[in-house]
């Protein structure tokens, strides 16, 4: 788990992450974000391994994310907006062809 | 298309140094960074900072340099990524789903060091980070690891890490110190040879100080490092010992990030008192592509005031090469800069002995150790590739995949190396380099699409 320091500024964005909703300080990442909501973990690996931000620098995409519905996401490297939704994404992912077609 | 004389990538210290200096002699410069705001890593979010910040003064520092390029000439693109570099100067950007090309005359490679990744039993666990990591949300997003923590490894960030999370009221409860006994012997003789000023240590002995005053637990010589856990981190053990624990950051030092001189086939060169990859520079960071220069830790390690200043040496070089002041002017100018790195330097040889990490930390010893996370792949799959005549990296990955998830190689090229020139009986500088290709990040097809629109 992770808190807010004792003598930060309030925290004054609020997103939902796994629909439950957590306010972190502006600036701060969507990763940071889920680290602040109390998830343990952020995704699955298409063999079924979970896995949380690691290096939250951008480096090992560890922290991918479905993001206001948009998938794979490096969430370390987004910036929380207010009513952000953050989900977990689980296995791989899958092309939807259908908007393509049409 | 936008055509800019000299392009910078990366707004750490090396990249604002160079964009400021470049502007100041008259270049028109467009600085490219990924991130928000600049800083690069060491000074992130350092203009939202307040005076009082557990992140100490030579976090504060940065202010400055921040301050300078906002005032400056240069055009700041931030939240750019770039995804493709051509040796003809033409560079591919991607900001969210806008894709655009500028070229330059000269560019700047300035993208910084990256954690030298830690690959111990069970690394892959949540709640694993690295010690940069800890910082990263404590520069953000003000937040701090609560429950049982435990720092492991080696390094001047290990202890500086943990001294900020002191001031910040929340200090770890154990430090596992993976420092070797002879490694402290080997570091003195090079310390007399340095002849460092002592503030240089200082700021270390500092560190050290309020750690011990915190009364946080710190073992040393610490050796078989393991994270352990049913899902998620559940304690961490190593040779003679085990805690429980919710946080475990590790941390070994720093290696440069070399994605895209990778991809440009630039020459490289191994450091063996750092063991790790670095370019071939000229006294002024050129590299052996012409047009195309190095600076900071990018190219080579040598901490954030280093790094200042060698992008210093990098925009004076560019302005000599595009015609703004002469060489014998740029000789001048450099000299008060080459003094000041060789000043720099003087530390260098003691910290790089001292924290030369462990063959085991280069090359996992336990076969199911993952090395690759992105596809997991264990360090036997690797070892086994190599028995089956796999001779580098680049087939290794053809065998396994490893090295073929998102993070295309930049967490696991170094162990790989390793386990080959290991397997193999050779040094990893013997081994032949990893090619990543663009685009450097993934991008949607959407801003490839842009890209052609506005083309």
């Amino acid at each position: 788990m992770f808190r807010p320091r004792s003598e930060a500024a309030p925290a004054t964005v609020t997103v939902s992450v796994e629909g439950r909703r957590v306010r972190v300080a502006a600036g701060a990442s969507a990763a940071a974000a889920v680290l602040a909501a109390g998830l343990d973990d952020i995704r699955e690996t298409a063999t079924g391994s979970r896995r949380a931000p690691y290096c939250m620098i951008g480096v090992c995409w560890e922290c991918l994310a479905e993001i206001d519905g948009v998938p794979s996401r490096q969430s370390c490297m987004v910036e929380v907006a207010e009513g952000m939704t953050i989900r977990r994404q689980i296995g791989p992912r899958r092309v939807d062809v259908a908007p393509i077609r049409r | 298309m936008r055509a800019a004389e000299f392009a910078v990538i990366g707004a750490g210290p090396a990249g604002m140094a160079a964009a400021i200096r470049a502007a100041e002699l008259g270049l028109d410069t467009i600085l490219i960074d990924d991130q928000r705001a600049p800083g690069g890593q060491i000074y992130r979010a350092v203009e939202r900072a307040g005076a009082d910040s557990p992140l100490g003064p030579d976090y504060l520092a940065g202010r400055e340099l921040v301050a300078a390029l906002r005032a400056s000439a240069v055009e700041y693109r931030p939240a750019t990524s770039l995804w493709h570099l051509d040796p003809e100067g033409r560079l591919f950007l991607a900001a969210g789903e806008r894709c655009e090309v500028v070229s330059a005359r000269r560019v700047l490679l300035a993208t910084g060091a990256i954690e030298r990744p830690v690959p111990i039993p069970g690394w892959t666990l949540p709640g694993v980070m690295t010690v940069g990591a800890a910082q990263t949300l404590l520069k953000t997003a003000d937040l701090v690891p609560t429950g049982r923590v435990v720092l492991a490894g080696q390094g001047p960030l290990l202890y500086l890490a943990a001294s900020q999370l002191v001031r910040a009221a929340a200090p770890p409860g154990l430090i596992l110190d993976t420092t070797a006994p002879a490694d402290y012997r080997r570091c003195l003789s090079a310390l007399r040879r340095g002849r460092p000023r002592p503030r240089m240590l200082l700021a270390g002995l500092a560190a050290i100080a309020a750690i011990k005053r915190a009364g946080i637990q710190v073992r040393h010589g610490v050796r078989g490092l393991r994270a352990l856990g049913a899902g998620a981190l559940e304690r961490v053990a190593w040779e003679g010992g085990e805690t429980g624990a919710d946080h475990l950051f590790v941390h070994q030092g720093l290696i440069p990030n070399l994605q895209i001189s990778l991809a440009l086939q630039l020459r490289h060169e191994w450091n063996d008192d750092q063991l790790c990859w670095q370019l071939v520079l000229d006294p002024w960071g050129q590299t052996s592509l012409p047009g195309i220069a190095v600076a900071g830790d990018g190219g080579r390690i040598l901490g954030a005031a280093a790094a200042r200043l060698s992008g210093e040496l990098a925009a004076l070089d560019a302005a000599m090469m595009l015609g703004r002041i002469t060489g014998p002017d740029r000789d001048r100018q450099a000299e008060p800069i080459r003094a000041a790195l060789g000043r720099e330097q003087a530390l260098r040889g003691f910290l790089d002995r001292l924290y030369r990490p462990a063959p085991a930390i280069l090359a996992p010893a336990e076969d199911d150790t993952i090395v690759c996370r992105c596809e997991n792949v264990s360090a036997g799959a690797i070892r086994r590739a190599v028995r089956q005549g796999a001779p580098g990296p680049n087939q290794v990955k053809a065998f396994t995949r490893c090295g073929m998830g998102p993070c295309q190689g930049r967490i696991c090229a170094g162990v790989v190396a390793a386990l080959i020139a290991e397997s193999l009986g050779r040094s990893p500088g013997q081994i032949e380099l990893w090619r990543p290709r663009a685009p450097y990040k993934p991008i949607t097809v959407a801003a490839l699409a842009n890209l052609a629109v506005a083309e």
